[in-house]
């Protein structure tokens, strides 16, 4: 998905015989409709709902101590999700696109795993393994170590139903990249560290970025998993949309809508990040030319 | 040296030196194993067995990063995300130069490559010829002992690529680095070198100068990958290798035997009067190429054999499609028994492939 994003920066190719403008016209006209009604105005309408009552209703939904400590919880599982994303996403990447191995095919089945399975069900599997009644339960339980209905139960759910989002980005783009610049790097007396760094990581960080967003969203939005291994204790174990929720169920759709829209907030900032960051990388290339035609405009002025 | 993947042998018991300071080209067809080579020099492949020298020290344990090589790759491998400068500077800057001696180092190279202007530039914001001077700059700029370059004007047009031949030649005279390069273009080869080695299919059937390799080609396949060759199947008889009327003696085989001959298209000597000389042919077409001529001749077997003159002796005897003719071949090389007896059609398969 990330190759045809990046090949359609570019002005798409006119296709002979598709070029009648009343088609181009109705295509396009579809496609913003659509993109209005489902994407849009539902969007638009939860701010609408959250400001109905005025300023005040809003904020006071939103300094609730409640609302406070699932704002908390969700914005911490994510800091802990999202790395450890990043990390096996990476080397998964690596791994599946720059090495021939007996298993691989193997490895990139499992990694789609989470994307097929339900949520729900992994929080069931989840509560199976870590809970009480579970299978490492007692071990945990002498321990002192509590999983399920506390903070780790909620990471790992998070973690396990968010995996694929930074491997899938990375492999086409790291697969397509080949590995001659690496070797490259090498020839040069690069040491491994050094080529990922400054060679494989900056070759996919488009890629990486959408990946990391995409994960982001996920970690904070998550609701099947969470939700099954949080135990719903209010102020404790409770993150954003399931927050969302409950007030929602009490009917408090007011202050449901007031914390959704902190949901949607988040969401769009992460989306202006990833604009703002593809607006810079086309700048510097621009830039790049710029100088050089302004290079050679004065030189051969100068002669 | 010897590289197996798998059961396939890439290069099979090679062996060769390059001297100091020499430019050597490694010719051959594709899939003969070159680029294999190359990689096994640089550390990119290990040998499955034999060892490899760089300036007098086995580099075998050696990994890829201590082996101070620069290796220009087919496609280049530029760093795509690093400006034209980042990526010269880059082999310095993980070597831990300096900082002033390696930006005078890499500017001096952007000058001497004619890249002044495109230090800012990325490298899609370049041509074909640009980005091979920039891969070649960034091979060199950390002061490698030994040049590698896989393939080096494979990726840019005819016309650049003249001119990008001339220019390695004047650059390898500046820096007098050792350069091993690959190419499957006997012409490129022949221009640029100064000794050259035939590979085919993992072994290496001849090394030696320009001249050597196209006047005393080793065996048949180094005679038809260097220039133009005919190579036609004579039969032995009294002694002789005959072949209609063409007759050379075959000293050393027996009366029956099947002999393959090879001669150069510009050792066969045409007369348009059917007497001059005692070989009869018709000319079947003729090839203009520039200032030479091609013909190709049919004799009366049906065989075929190619020759070539100037065109002003083209016009001077009034030569022509469809005319009888007489030649001789003023030169010949025997390249050996003919392995299959009954290959007779295939004799005489007339000019192989490298046609200019």
């Amino acid at each position: 998905m990330i190759t045809e994003r990046q090949t359609a920066r570019g002005s798409p190719p006119r296709v002979a015989g598709s070029g009648s403008g009343a088609g181009r016209f109705l295509l396009v006209v579809i496609a913003m409709l659509f993109a209005l009604v489902f994407l849009f105005l539902p969007l638009l309408n939860v701010f609408a709902k959250a400001f109905e009552k005025g300023w005040t209703v809003f904020y006071g939904a939103l300094v609730n101590p409640d609302t406070v400590s699932a704002i908390k919880l969700s914005l911490t599982i994510t800091a802990i999700t999202v790395p450890l994303n990043l990390i096996f996403g990476i080397a998964a990447a690596w791994a599946i696109a720059k090495f021939e191995f007996r298993w691989k095919s193997l490895l990139v089945a499992l990694i789609d795993l989470p994307f097929s399975v339900s949520p729900v069900v992994t929080g069931l599997m989840f509560v199976l393994l870590f809970g009480l009644r579970g299978y490492l339960g007692p071990w945990l339980d002498a321990h002192n170590i509590q999983v399920i209905y506390a903070v780790p139960g909620m990471v790992l759910a998070t973690t396990f139903v968010t995996l694929p989002f930074v491997a899938r980005e990375l492999i086409p783009v790291m697969q397509s990249a080949g590995n001659e610049q690496e070797q490259a790097a090498l020839t040069l007396g690069a040491s491994g560290w050094q080529t990922f760094w400054h060679v494989t990581l900056p070759s996919v960080k488009l890629a990486l970025l959408y990946g990391v967003i995409l994960c982001n969203a996920r970690a904070l939005g998550e609701f099947g998993a969470v939700s099954v291994v949080s135990g719903h204790i209010t102020g404790l174990t409770d993150t954003l949309p399931l927050r969302v929720e409950k007030l929602y169920q009490e009917y408090n759709s007011t202050a449901a809508f007031a914390v959704a829209s902190i949901l949607a907030l988040l969401a769009l900032v992460t989306l202006a990040i990833k604009t703002a960051f593809e607006w810079h990388t086309q700048r510097v290339y621009a830039r790049a030319e710029r100088a050089t035609s302004d290079a050679r405009t004065t030189r051969t002025k100068s002669t | 040296m010897t590289k197996r993947f798998g059961d396939t042998i890439a290069v099979n018991d090679l062996s060769f030196a390059v001297n100091e300071g020499e430019l050597v080209a490694l010719l051959g067809p594709s899939g003969g194993g070159k680029t294999t080579v190359l990689r096994l020099i640089a550390g990119l492949e290990t040998p499955t067995s034999g060892d490899i020298f760089i300036r007098g020290h086995r580099v075998n344990d050696l990994p890829v990063q201590k082996r101070n090589i620069g290796f220009v790759f087919q496609s280049y491998a530029l760093f795509k995300n690093m400006t034209v400068y980042r990526n010269i500077a880059f082999g310095l800057r993980v070597k831990k130069w300096k900082r002033r001696a390696a930006r005078e180092r890499v500017e001096e190279l952007m000058q001497l490559f004619g890249l002044e202007q495109l230090g800012h530039r990325y490298p899609h914001q370049l041509s074909g010829g640009q980005r091979q001077r920039v891969a070649i700059a960034r091979a060199l700029a950390p002061k490698p002992d030994v040049l590698l370059l896989d393939e080096p004007f494979g990726a840019v047009d005819a016309k650049i690529r003249q001119e990008l031949r001339e220019w390695l030649v004047r650059l390898h005279h500046q820096f007098n680095v050792t350069t091993l390069f690959v190419t499957h273009d006997q012409e490129e080869a022949m221009e640029v070198a100064s000794r050259i080695g035939i590979l085919n299919c993992g072994r290496l059937e001849q090394v030696g100068s320009p001249q050597e390799v196209y006047e005393q080609p080793a065996n048949e396949f180094v005679a038809r990958f260097i220039g133009v060759m005919n190579v036609i199947e004579l039969e032995v008889r009294n002694g002789m290798a005959c072949l209609d009327q063409i007759a050379f003696p075959a000293p050393g085989y027996k009366d029956g035997d099947k002999v393959r001959v090879g001669f150069r298209p510009y050792n066969v000597r045409v007369s348009p009067s059917t007497d001059e000389y005692r070989c009869q042919a018709v000319i079947r077409h003729t090839y203009f190429l520039g200032i030479m001529m091609r013909l190709d001749l049919e004799l009366p077997s049906g065989a075929r054999v190619c020759a070539r003159l100037t065109k002003e002796d083209y016009k001077r005897l009034g030569l022509a499609t469809g005319m009888r003719v007489s030649f001789q071949i003023a030169e010949h090389k025997i390249l050996g028994a003919a392995q299959n007896s009954n290959a007779h059609t295939a004799a005489g398969s007339g000019c192989t492939h490298g046609e200019r």
